[in-house]
């Protein structure tokens, strides 16, 4: 019986050994330089960011940790000092970002487009409408479900935005639902509901195929989905990283990147999901 | 030198004074059985002289040397062994139960195994050594848990009422092989116990406790028949226990000489060998002028009426013949009798009143 | 159904395929909760065996906070331990927000109560008068401890178990303090969860199988040395 507990305890060694290797591995890569990038996550679910980050990392020796949250808590995290920049899609949230004095340099990096799904056989009949506000303003009278992210994220606020310019508060409507869920799952919850939601172009191109669901209304400029990058502002927060901050925006908008963004998707959805903007001014997008 | 020696010892529990006990001496090879109530204080003595419990005074010699320091705790447990109640085995095979004291030991394997079969052997479980020590019976579990305290060859050995959880047919054989081996292996022993023909089957010497207190100690008759208090009369000096000589032996009767008389007795000894025996009292009668001879009474001896003790609905009277007796009478017989203290009387009791409690050659 | 079948099939291929990505994930899930068990384990069954053993003031307050501890939820652990290690916040100076280290230390925090509990309750199951009997036996008390824990070997079993399974399974600490980074402090409850955000199911599926499969391994492993030592 001795026997017996001395292999366990040699064999319980064995083990703690090799995890304690494995996360010394792991703490190594984090000794090298620190960039803490707060984005959203569609911008990750779209699988951009699996492309551009090690390009960037290869090219600036910089370790990106992207933490993927909703807009919402993107910026909260930008103003706390926890993140070094910002990648997100917010116009209206981040110009008071900036105006409150938390994030300095924004830029235009790029954009795409948000869309209204529903089943095809499209129940309020909206399909053909130029207006994408007198769609909503069809959805509600018709009172046909409305699948809502609810959730502060960049497509919940641009949904809120669309909603308003509608003039149209769905919150209490029967058949507005909220599901708290990313984007991938609301538009499964939609699927499976046969009900009616906004999302942007990327991930619907994605799950397209397994989905079912028809695009029912695009074009309209209110639609565009703008991407900026924002550098979190050190005289808040001595603790930011200030050098890799920059040094990912300024990647975000050089030539070279920008064509990687013009050409990402292309292979594999036959369109690209993104129109790089770098340089540009926000009232020259739009088709 | 005696093996053990208290001096002053008080343990307290939460300001309460528990045990106290001014004197105690234990010579080596001698058996002591503790008598006492629930709560005297026998198990909180047996722990405190296994070193289990502190004790906020007082002086502990074992072989002259104090053991209350410290780092000399284990090393003074490991010359001795401590007997539960309840058998306490662990979760393995019965061989592996009785080599627990000699694993802790560090002992070498070769030793641990002869030792293990010789202990067995006298306990009567070898044919158990492989089996799991859960699935033992009441009486072959406490067997075991003998053996383990044998095995690791003890100075001295603790026994808190080993017996108690036993059915009576069990009780009996372990208490015998108990005694052979405490004989055999001449081990120092302190019993705990309440019962009064077990503390007599084992012991030399016998004490009895209350209230933390060692309230009478000596030699076993001595006790049984001199209780010293009412405490100690409830546990002894109930009934007539008397040492004598076997004469004669006849087919399962015998004659024994005590105190000048022959008594007749039921049982199978042999010439020559000393026994303790003892009488109950309601078998006990009590006459004038011999008036029990001629019946089926085979013993009648003249005695002396020393105390009449009134016990509620009868009187117990306290004889003297040479040898203490103790018997019963109802209030009627006591007045149609006239018995009185100081009188002389026959007694008279049968040859099958007459319990052999212990031999010894 | 037939995605938990198409989820079976891509399981298989991804770990026979060795890919790449799903094996560092896998192991990093592995090496984190194993660790953090490991640490809990220490903490947990000198803690709970001392608090079992010992008479002290306070003590049945200790045992009601040791049993809440147990109900723990992990997302307020996650919470909580955000906020100490945040760039701001008191033990910011480490660096440890979004690293691998941080998912140990917060399934550390949560298994540690459970296995705590556990031990707490299987040493004070043992008769009372065990501890006594050993102790008569000549043990010293690093001995006694030892045989004592091999009497409660099934229940302490049981807490590692317990304890382990708390861990691999928890999402929501992981992603608060590991920020999920591909390839860096994503496991697979963490990229699970990402996947069926994104509403890839098949690949939520497959990770959701070999994670399955490799709980089942582990416990398996631990069942039968719980189980031998039971008598026969």
């Amino acid at each position: 019986m001795k026997k017996g507990s001395t292999s366990k305890i040699i064999l319980t060694l064995l083990v703690f050994i090799m995890i304690i290797c494995g996360i010394q591995g792991h703490v190594e890569a984090a000794e090298q330089k620190t960039i803490i990038l707060a984005t959203t996550t569609s911008t990750q679910d779209s699988g951009l960011l699996d492309v551009l980050i090690p390009m960037f990392e290869k090219k600036t020796g910089y370790f990106v940790k992207t933490i993927a949250v909703g807009s919402g808590q993107a910026m909260a995290m930008g103003q706390k000092g926890e993140a070094d920049v910002l990648l997100v899609h917010s116009p209206a949230a981040e110009e008071k970002f900036v105006a409150d004095g938390f994030g300095i340099n924004r830029r235009l990096v790029m954009h795409n487009d948000f869309i209204i799904v529903g089943s095809p056989d499209d129940p309020a009949k909206i399909r053909g409408i130029r207006s994408t506000g007198e769609a909503m303003k069809k959805i509600a009278s018709a009172g046909k479900l409305f699948l809502s992210r609810g959730d502060n994220s960049g497509t919940n606020a641009k949904e809120n935005q669309v909603w308003k310019v509608a003039g149209i508060n769905p919150e209490k409507e029967k058949w507005y639902q909220q599901t708290g869920l990313g984007m991938g799952q609301t538009l499964n919850v939609t699927a499976e509901k046969k009900g009616y939601t906004l999302t942007d172009r990327g991930t619907y191109l994605a799950l397209k195929k397994t989905l079912g669901l028809d695009i029912l209304n695009e074009g309209d400029a209110i639609l565009l989905n703008i991407y900026h990058v924002v550098e979190i502002n050190p005289a808040k927060w001595p603790r930011v990283n200030v050098a890799g901050g920059k040094a990912f925006a300024d990647f975000m908008v050089t030539p070279e990147t920008q064509e990687v963004v013009k050409t990402f998707g292309t292979d594999k959805f036959g369109a690209p999901l993104f129109f790089p903007d770098a340089g540009k001014k926000v009232e020259e997008l739009g088709k | 030198m005696p093996m053990l020696t208290v001096n002053n010892l008080k343990v307290a529990r939460g300001g309460i004074p528990v045990l106290d006990i001014p004197h105690f001496e234990l010579e080596a090879g001698e058996s002591l059985a503790i008598l006492g109530p629930n709560g005297a204080g026998k198990t909180t003595f047996l722990l405190t002289l296994a070193r289990l419990l502190i004790y906020s005074q007082g002086e502990l010699l074992f072989k002259g040397q104090d053991i209350s320091l410290p780092e000399l705790t284990v090393p003074y447990r490991r010359r001795l062994a401590m007997v539960f109640q309840e058998p306490l085995l662990l979760n393995t095979t019965v061989f592996n139960n009785v080599a627990a004291g000699l694993k802790i030991r560090r002992m070498a394997k070769q030793e641990i195994e002869k030792r293990v079969s010789k202990y067995a052997e006298l306990l009567k479980i070898t044919h158990l050594l492989n089996r799991d020590a859960r699935k033992l019976s009441g009486g072959e579990a406490q067997r075991t848990n003998l053996a383990r305290a044998f095995a690791t060859e003890p100075e001295m050995i603790l026994l808190d009422e080993p017996f108690a959880n036993l059915d009576a047919p069990s009780r009996d054989s372990l208490i015998d092989d108990l005694h052979s081996i405490l004989r055999q292996t001449e081990t120092t022993a302190i019993l705990a116990t309440h019962d009064r023909l077990e503390a007599l089957r084992l012991a030399d010497r016998l004490a009895v406790m209350d209230g933390g207190k060692i309230v009478q100690i000596g030699a076993c008759h001595e006790v049984m028949n001199h209780p010293v208090n009412e405490v100690a009369a409830s546990f002894v000096g109930m009934e007539t226990v008397f040492s004598g000589y076997v004469l004669k032996v006849a087919d399962g009767s015998f004659v024994v000489a005590v105190a000048g008389h022959a008594v007749e007795a039921l049982g199978n000894v042999e010439k020559g060998e000393r026994v303790l025996c003892c009488i109950r009292p309601e078998n006990i009668i009590i006459s004038h002028d011999n008036a029990m001879e001629g019946t089926s009474v085979r013993n009648n001896l003249p005695a002396k009426i020393v105390k009449i003790i009134p016990q509620g609905s009868f009187f117990k009277v306290h004889l003297d013949c040479g040898f203490f007796l103790a018997g019963y009478v109802t209030q009627q017989s006591l007045e149609n009798l006239s018995l009185k203290e100081g009188k002389n009387v026959t007694v008279s009791f049968k040859a099958t009143a007459v319990h052999v409690i212990r031999r010894e050659k | 159904m037939d995605l938990i079948v198409d989820g079976f099939l891509k399981a298989f291929h991804l770990l026979i395929s060795l890919d790449r990505e799903v094996l560092g994930i896998t192991l990093l899930s592995l090496q984190v909760s194993g660790l953090a068990t490991m640490i809990s384990l220490f903490l947990g069954i000198s803690c709970g065996t001392a608090v079992a053993l010992t008479e002290f003031p306070g003590r049945n307050l200790v045992v009601s906070l040791i049993n809440a501890g147990m109900a723990l939820p992990p997302v307020v652990v996650g919470l909580f331990v955000t906020v100490f290690f945040w760039r701001n916040g008191p033990f910011g100076f480490m660096e440890l927000l979004y690293t691998p280290a941080a998912m140990v230390v917060a399934q550390t925090i949560i298994a540690t109560p459970i296995v705590t509990g556990i031990t707490l309750a299987a040493m004070q199951s043992l008769p009372k008068k065990l501890r006594l009997q050993i102790l008569a036996l000549g043990a010293t008390r690093p001995q006694m401890l030892l045989i004592l824990m091999r009497e409660a070997q099934l229940p302490l079993l049981a807490a590692i178990m317990a304890g382990f399974g708390g861990v691999i399974s928890e999402v929501g600490a992981s992603i608060m303090v590991g920020g999920n980074i591909k390839g860096y402090s994503r496991v697979l409850t963490t990229a699970t969860v990402m996947e069926t955000s994104r509403g890839n199911f098949d690949m939520a599926i497959a990770l959701s199988i070999i994670l399955l499969f490799f709980v089942f391994l582990i416990n398996l492993a631990l069942t039968l040395i719980q189980q031998r030592e039971r008598p026969r």
